[in-house]
């Protein structure tokens, strides 16, 4: 295999293991350890993609997380990532990725038109350019822009991949295993702390993967090597890489993500794909180190054009030549070290310098090592258009403002290196404000809002001794807070080569006659001219100006854009940038993939599923399920090929005429004990409560303080100070709060006790005109007559040798008992009542058959109790109890509650009697009025009666109980139907309510 | 993430809290007599301060206290916190 940009024997990739992978549906061929970037770049491939805006090609300007340019779509094992860095996806065997942002292809792009209409697109382009007219908004702008924009398609299949979460907790956690990093991270894990250090690379160690230095007598590499190992034997250390910690939040929680298996041609049985970390951290060290800033000239986005130091990297690291006729253009000495690194493999690069006189150790040996170098040069614009084929470079004069001498010079590449820009982000998410650092021209971070501290060249420091310095202090010094060992090691010595002062020129200057296109967001193609239109046009803020220019606000965050931009501004308005400012760093550094931070989180495991102890009888019997809250409860039996319908009929009939058994296990149940439970209900329920003897039951409704009802339920008063409540299921959780809040917080003087029993409990219901029989034989010793248990009456008493609690209360209207059985006995009691009740005539019946009997009974549930209904609403006046005071109570004196026009509670019947009515529907007057047509209310909850056997809904409308008789219509929009219909009272069965009582 | 010293449990995470508004807004007694504007201060009205700020949390996936926060409402730094009916310092 040749690859003509790959250097021998140089680098970190292992040549012994051959890996193939496809581009654009080319395959390529790559090593062990190269990226997508590093391996393309071997084959010579420079071209990956077009830009957001204009459609320009696009090649590599980095070599990390800050890459603005090569975001691919990865296509794997039949799944798709989108916003895929080339730069940090690592190749394995048959992995596929192709260009986004490009139509039809990469080389030939239809949107590169846009290019040439770039007086189309200034600065606010989309708030200027598709407001007019308003109809071509949905048919010609919204699909260009949806075509036009983004960064690769997401899949809409399911995700197969496994991601999981973990909650970790330590005494420091490090962000990044640069010299720092590893520094810090050696001396706090020494000093016995619970270190975790955590590195967004494959490979440990930062710049001394690429930088010349020694660090006690060894090489930066073998010391890096040497600390690691020494720290992953340590059992309080964990050292991780591919680990990016993108977010810093509150009281020291960060969150990091671990690419366990991006990497591996597939993910591996026991492994997920990625790990989702939730750290809480004492201290934290950001050593997340610092970005190289790119010099702004014409054409500075052409591919080819690159940042120095991602070009020493991929020679050093992957032993990539990233040209063969380089231009070093730069301001500082960082230059100089790719240069020399270039001359080194056989290379002859030039070195343009913006400085006109410097000196230093490596100026000084890249003078001896012959390189040429032209001080006081710029480069004024690249040329070429897919890449880099040469440059008009000048000499520029002492006040950077004119050009001289402008000639071409072949080259096919150019490394810029405009000196660096710390990674705050990560203090700046935690709260620290940063300040600006005149002799960096950058923000550092400040002072700590949280435990953080940064430290290395995130933190402006750009020497290495200083850093190596620093960091083994900090190390110690956050590790002895904690654990006060006293154990410090000393500092190794430190070799490094002596820079001298960087240039603060930034920006080349147009030639007099040119437009070149000088980028400052390499991801979102703000150029220079935008930025400068958007302060013509008033822009002044920085986040506003930030905001109309989209500058900084791609997925690249600007990494490599802000600083230049600020500069820009403040030279426009003639200040300085920490009088500009910067704007907001938030999480997540890096982009996050959704799956991981879903987690397992997803389908059926996104809550957990309830059953009751039931379940399985229902499973076995045809049972369709229903979620309700987080419950499964049967929604209905099916026979033969009945559909809901026709089965909830049969079963709601069979409840009318013979016998039904409802599972109601899912009902809330709380316990309420003490000697002041009495007053305590009292106090909670809108009716009387002292005077219910033991053994009985009562029905109450709750409200909060705004006068809405709450919740309802049956309470019964098992012994003296022992009370049983229930409630509905969905409200079971709230009640209990709510209780628990005014025993807690309002109260606390009333001794009484509240705990939730639902889950101990198994329930069914048993209701109908042969109930009573049946519970003569479940019970043959027990008194069930109707004077020995009469309606809300209690009992205890032995089910075949298992303890029972008998309730006679009813929500279907008919005669009805509810027996509760511990729940490991509930499957026994279940099967028991079907045996028994087979003479009977029982049948089960679900949740559609409930809400048939409740319905046509005029009994409320969810439906009605919307969270904006009051008692008077709902036909409850009568359990509002004028005498005492309750929760909520002054709250129903409010006008809007007493006013006569209130909506409130009633049936409705169609004149047909066989149109159903849609849930939702309005009831209006006169279906022809002009929309939208004045509403009186709406209808809450539609059945079919199988007493009358026609429909029958419940509805809410206005002056309610007033209209009764009044011939209406039902308006559902939504279903396209208007149903003439009849308001009735809403007790439209039984309405005297003899039958509970029979 | 917050993380809330439960006066009863220790130092917990957030995620097994619920938020339960202003701590300092106290319920009229039972069966007194006050003017509407009294209830409907009770019931509406909040302050939302920028700054230290008295709530209520529910420790609902633990002991199931309810307990009150001392907290910053900008920068999130718990001063405090105390049990229901503790005096407040
Ligand atoms: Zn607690």
């Amino acid at each position: 295999m040749s690859q003509d940009f790959r250097l021998d024997n140089v680098g970190m990739v292992n040549r012994e293991k051959k890996i193939s992978f496809k581009f654009n549906g080319k395959k390529y061929f790559g090593f062990e350890g190269d990226t997508i970037a590093s391996a393309l770049i071997a084959n010579g491939v420079h071209l990956v993609g077009r830009s957001f805006k204009y459609h320009r090609p696009r090649g590599f300007f980095g070599v990390g997380v800050d890459e603005p340019y090569a975001i691919l779509q990865l296509d794997r094992n039949n799944e798709r990532d989108p916003n895929i860095r080339a730069t940090e996806q690592e190749i394995f065997e048959g992995l596929e990725v192709k260009s986004v942002n490009c139509w039809p292809s990469v080389n030939f792009d239809i949107g590169a038109i846009n290019n040439f209409l770039k007086m189309f697109f200034p600065a606010g382009f989309y708030y200027k350019t598709f407001m007019w007219p308003p109809s071509f908004w949905y048919k010609i702008y919204e699909p260009f822009i949806r075509m036009a924009a983004g960064f690769g398609e997401a899949s809409i299949k399911h995700d197969k991949e496994r991601y999981e979460h973990k909650y970790e907790y330590c005494d420091l956690l490090i962000t990044g295993s640069g010299p720092s990093g590893l520094a810090s991270a050696y001396a706090a894990a020494k000093n016995g702390a619970r270190v975790i250090l955590a590195e967004d690379k494959p490979r440990f160690g930062g710049s001394l993967l690429t930088s010349d230095v020694n660090i006690g007598n060894q090489t930066g590499v073998e010391w890096a090597q040497k600390i690691i190992a020494e720290l992953k034997s340590m059992p309080n250390v964990t050292v991780k890489n591919r680990s990016q910690v993108f977010g810093y939040y509150d009281h020291n929680m960060l969150v990091m993500s671990e690419r366990i298996s991006d990497h591996l041609p597939k993910t591996q049985k026991y492994l997920p794909k990625q790990r989702l970390w939730y750290i809480r951290a004492n201290e934290v060290l950001i050593s997340s180190g610092s970005i190289e800033r790119p010099l702004v000239f014409g054409n500075n986005d052409t591919p080819g054009v690159m940042l120095s130091s991602a070009a020493k990297e991929y020679m050093k690291v992957y032993g990539v030549l990233v040209g063969k006729k380089p231009l070093i253009f730069t301001n500082n000495d960082s230059g100089y070290e790719t240069a020399i690194e270039f001359k080194k493999n056989g290379v002859n690069p030039i070195i343009l310098d913006t400085r006109s006189d410097p000196s230093s150790d490596i100026i000084t040996e890249a003078k001896n090592l012959s390189i040429e170098i032209k001080f006081s040069y710029v480069v004024v614009a690249a040329k070429g258009y897919k890449k880099v084929k040469s440059a008009d470079i000048a000499k520029i004069s002492d006040d950077k403002k004119e050009l001289f001498n402008i000639e071409n010079i072949k080259c096919d590449c150019i490394c810029v290196s405009g000196f660096w820009t710390p990674s705050i982000h990560l203090a700046s998410q935690s709260g620290n404000k940063s300040k600006f650092n005149e002799k960096i021209d950058a923000f550092v971070p400040d002072k700590s809002k949280q435990q953080e501290s940064t430290i290395g060249s995130a933190n402006g420091i750009f020497t290495l001794e200083e850093t190596i310095k620093d960091a083994f202090d900090k190390g110690f010094d956050v590790s002895n807070k904690i654990t006060e060992k006293n154990n410090k090691i000393s500092v190794p010595t430190v070799v490094e080569k002596k820079s001298t002062v960087h240039d603060k020129f930034w920006c080349v200057p147009l030639p007099k006659g040119k437009s070149y296109k000088r980028f400052l967001d390499f991801q979102n193609d703000v150029a220079v001219s935008d930025i400068e239109l958007a302060l013509r046009e008033g822009f002044r803020s920085i986040e506003h100006v930030k905001r109309y220019t989209t500058l900084g606000m791609a997925t690249d965050q600007g990494k490599t854009s802000n600083l230049n931009g600020l500069q820009l501004v403040s030279d426009i308005e003639n200040k300085v940038v920490p009088q500009v400012g910067h704007t907001t760093f938030r999480p997540p550094y890096t982009p996050v993939s959704i799956g991981a931070i879903v987690g397992r989180e997803v389908g059926k495991h996104s809550k957990p599923t309830r059953k009751s102890p039931m379940h399985s009888w229902h499973e076995k019997n045809n049972a369709v399920f229903v979620d309700a809250g987080v419950w499964l409860r049967p929604r209905y039996y099916k026979q033969g090929n009945e559909g809901i319908f026709e089965a909830s009929k049969r079963e709601a009939k069979n409840v009318r005429q013979n016998v039904g058994v409802c599972d109601v296990t899912t009902l809330g149940k709380i316990d309420v004990k003490g000697p002041d439970a009495a007053e305590f209900l009292n106090r909670v329920y809108t009716n009387a409560w002292l005077k219910l003897p033991v053994g009985k039951a009562r029905y109450g409704v709750m409200l909060r303080e705004d006068g809405i009802v709450m919740d309802d339920g049956t309470t019964t008063r098992i012994s003296e100070n022992h009370y049983h409540m229930t409630t509905t299921t969905a409200q079971a959780a709230n009640v209990l709060s709510h209780l628990e809040y005014y025993l807690q917080l309002v109260w606390p003087e009333l001794n009484v006790n509240v705990v939730s029993t639902t889950e101990q409990w198994a329930g069914a219901a048993i209701a109908g005109p042969n109930s009573r029989k049946l519970l003569m034989k479940l019970f043959p010793n027990l008194d069930v007559s109707n004077e020995g248990l009469p309606f809300m009456g209690y009992k205890e008493a032995d089910l075949f040798g298992v303890p029972a609690k008998i309730y006679r209360i009813s929500f279907s209207g008919e005669l009805a008992y509810e027996i509760n059985v511990e729940s490991d006995n509930g499957y026994f009691m279940w099967e028991k009542i079907m045996e028994v009740g087979k003479e009977f005539q029982i049948q089960p019946y679900g949740t559609e058959a409930l809400s048939t009997l409740r319905i046509e009974m005029g009994h409320v549930a969810g439906s009605e109790l919307d969270g904006r209904t009051i008692p008077y609403d709902a036909s409850l006046e009568g359990l509002v109890s004028k005498k005492k005071d309750f929760i909520g109570k002054r709250s129903l004196n409010r006008s809007a509650f007493t006013s006569t026009d209130r909506e409130k509670l009633v049936g409705v019947v169609p004149i047909d009697k066989t149109t159903s009515i849609p849930e939702g529907s309005y009831i209006v007057k006169d279906p022809k009025a002009k929309f939208p047509n004045p509403k009186l209310g709406h209808v809450s909850a539609s059945c079919w009666s199988v007493e009358y056997d026609n429909p029958f809904s419940l509805a809410i409308i206005k002056d309610g109980k007033n209209m009764i008789g009044q011939k209406l219509f039902a308006m559902s929009p939504l279903k396209n139907k208007t149903i003439p219909v009849e308001i009735v009272s809403s007790h439209y069965v039984d309405p005297e309510g003899k039958r509970v009582r029979s | 993430m917050l993380y809330i010293n439960c006066p009863h449990c220790g130092l917990r995470s957030q995620n097994e809290f619920a938020y339960g508004g202003d701590a300092t807004v106290k319920r009229p007694e039972l069966n007194k007599e006050i003017s509407d504007q009294e209830w409907d201060n009770f019931v509406y009205l909040r302050k939302s301060p920028r700054g230290k700020h008295l709530e209520l949390w529910h420790h609902i996936s633990g002991c199931r206290q309810w307990i009150k926060v001392e907290r910053d409402t900008s920068t999130h730094e718990i001063f405090k916190t105390y049990k229901a009916n503790e005096a407040i310092e």
